[in-house]
């Protein structure tokens, strides 16, 4: 399989648009996962696998054989995704900031909220599950996602973000409390 | 040895640390730092149980779909088209556009007036995101190439379909704000987002005609980037702020 990406990614530098669409057939599915799990929803999800093999195919040439190819998709794909939940965050940061006449009038406008009924217990620890994730900054999330998730060494997340070994390790840490602090309640009832 | 701390734990749980045999012997016998780590598994383990949503064996098909037509000719078509058209419509729209948002600024006492800049500058920005978004998408079915067949518009019904949500708060928020002009551009662009999300996935040419006749009759797209772009300067400018949030 190694072989044929290498020889694929050879062609598709060249130009070879069909050894680039085989490439895409091959990863898209890892790479949705990274990015669902780094944005939590899946129109973001289809956005980042959509433009992690636009910005791939730019910078093709850019490519360097020293790293496997699916991680050099990762690192695209996990680059954009904290561009996109920092957008994100700023976005809603912006709506919930700001004087309490303008809460009230955000506040007046229904939004779709989550109907009281659907507390199974199952959805219940998944959707605090996902709640928790989304309490993380974007970088906390990126580097605990790379690691949990995808299994990248703390080394491999700070070169692959640029944030450094250091950095990256007290992102994770401070993830992890954030997500004991949110979810240690709900599972201590599980038990 | 004494306690271990959480950071060792959770390096020992991903399997990064560096005195994982000293830890161990530590954990068999301290009750208190076996009880820690079994909490910590816990709340990781948990978190494994956040689904993801299944894509099937032909999703890498789809994706290349998608994004074939935007490898190859997409630097030509992109944007090409309505510079033709918007210049002449420019200096009308923008002094029109100026106007509606100079007339409504309040005269009342100093505190009301910092109130009101800084709402509308927060629906301004917000707004101002929502825009950018919703050009591309105007701009992508607006600058598609001449056709003889289907075109796939998968993508752009999506975010269209994504984009009517947001569109309808800011819209709603504008108008209780007395920012007539904003409210109004939304106003047409959710009639434009409601009719592409409501499009079948492939659009024959007349279809994709009848779109672009929609956006470019009122303007939209000109409007739209207009207004962003506005949205964008209040953004930058210097304003009033209570608890800055910065990245
Ligand atoms: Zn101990």
């Amino acid at each position: 399989m190694e072989v044929e990406a290498g020889s694929a990614v050879e062609r598709a530098r060249a130009g070879d648009s069909d050894a680039f669409r085989l490439l895409v057939e091959q990863h898209s599915r890892a790479i949705f996962r990274l990015a669902f799990r780094m944005t939590g929803n899946e129109q973001d999800a289809e956005d980042v696998v959509q433009e992690t093999f636009l910005r791939a195919y730019k910078q093709l040439d850019r490519y360097e054989a020293r790293s496997s190819f699916s991680t050099w998709l990762f690192r695209i794909a996990s680059n954009y995704s904290l561009d996109l939940i920092r957008m994100r965050k700023r976005h809603e940061d912006k709506r919930e900031r700001g004087s309490d006449e303008e809460r009230d009038i955000l506040q007046s406008i229904p939004l779709d909220t989550p109907g009281p009924e659907r507390m199974a217990y199952g959805t219940e620890v998944r959707d605090r599950v996902n709640e928790a994730l989304n309490e993380l900054s974007p970088q906390e999330r990126t580097a605990f996602v790379l690691r949990h998730f995808e299994g990248l060494s703390i080394e491999e997340i700070g070169a692959s973000l640029g944030t450094g070994t250091n950095a990256t390790k007290h992102s994770i840490f401070r993830a992890v409390q954030k997500l004991r602090k949110n979810l240690e309640p709900v599972v201590g009832h599980a038990r | 040895m004494n306690h271990i701390s959480e950071e060792q734990l959770v390096l020992l749980y991903y399997g990064e640390s560096t005195e994982a045999a000293a830890i161990d012997q530590h954990l068999v016998e301290c009750e208190t730092c076996r009880k820690e780590f079994r909490a910590l598994q816990l709340v990781l383990n948990t978190v494994d149980s956040a689904p993801v949503p299944e894509r099937g064996a032909d999703y890498g098909k789809a994706v290349w779909q998608r994004i074939e037509k935007r490898i190859g000719g997409r630097k030509q078509r992109r944007f090409a088209q309505w510079w033709i058209w918007a210049p002449a419509m420019a200096a009308l729209l923008v002094s029109a556009f100026l106007a509606g948002r100079l007339t409504h600024k309040p005269v009342g006492p100093e505190v009301a007036k910092n109130q009101q800049q800084i709402r509308e500058r927060i629906l301004m920005v917000a707004v101002g995101d929502h825009l950018e978004r919703s050009q591309m998408v105007l701009a992508e079915l607006s600058n598609a190439p001449d056709h003889k067949g289907k075109l796939d518009i998968t993508d752009e019904r999506q975010m269209a379909s994504e984009l009517l949500d947001d569109n309808r708060l800011y819209r709603q928020t504008a108008r209780s704000t007395g920012d007539t002009a904003v409210a109004n551009v939304l106003d047409d662009l959710e009639r434009v987002l409601l009719e592409i999300a409501h499009s079948p996935t492939e659009v024959s040419s007349s279809q994709l005609d009848d779109l672009r006749q929609q956006i470019e009759s009122r303007g939209l797209l000109f409007k739209v980037r207009v207004m962003g772009s506005q949205a964008r300067e209040q953004e930058v400018a210097p304003a009033p702020q209570k608890n800055g949030k910065k990245l």
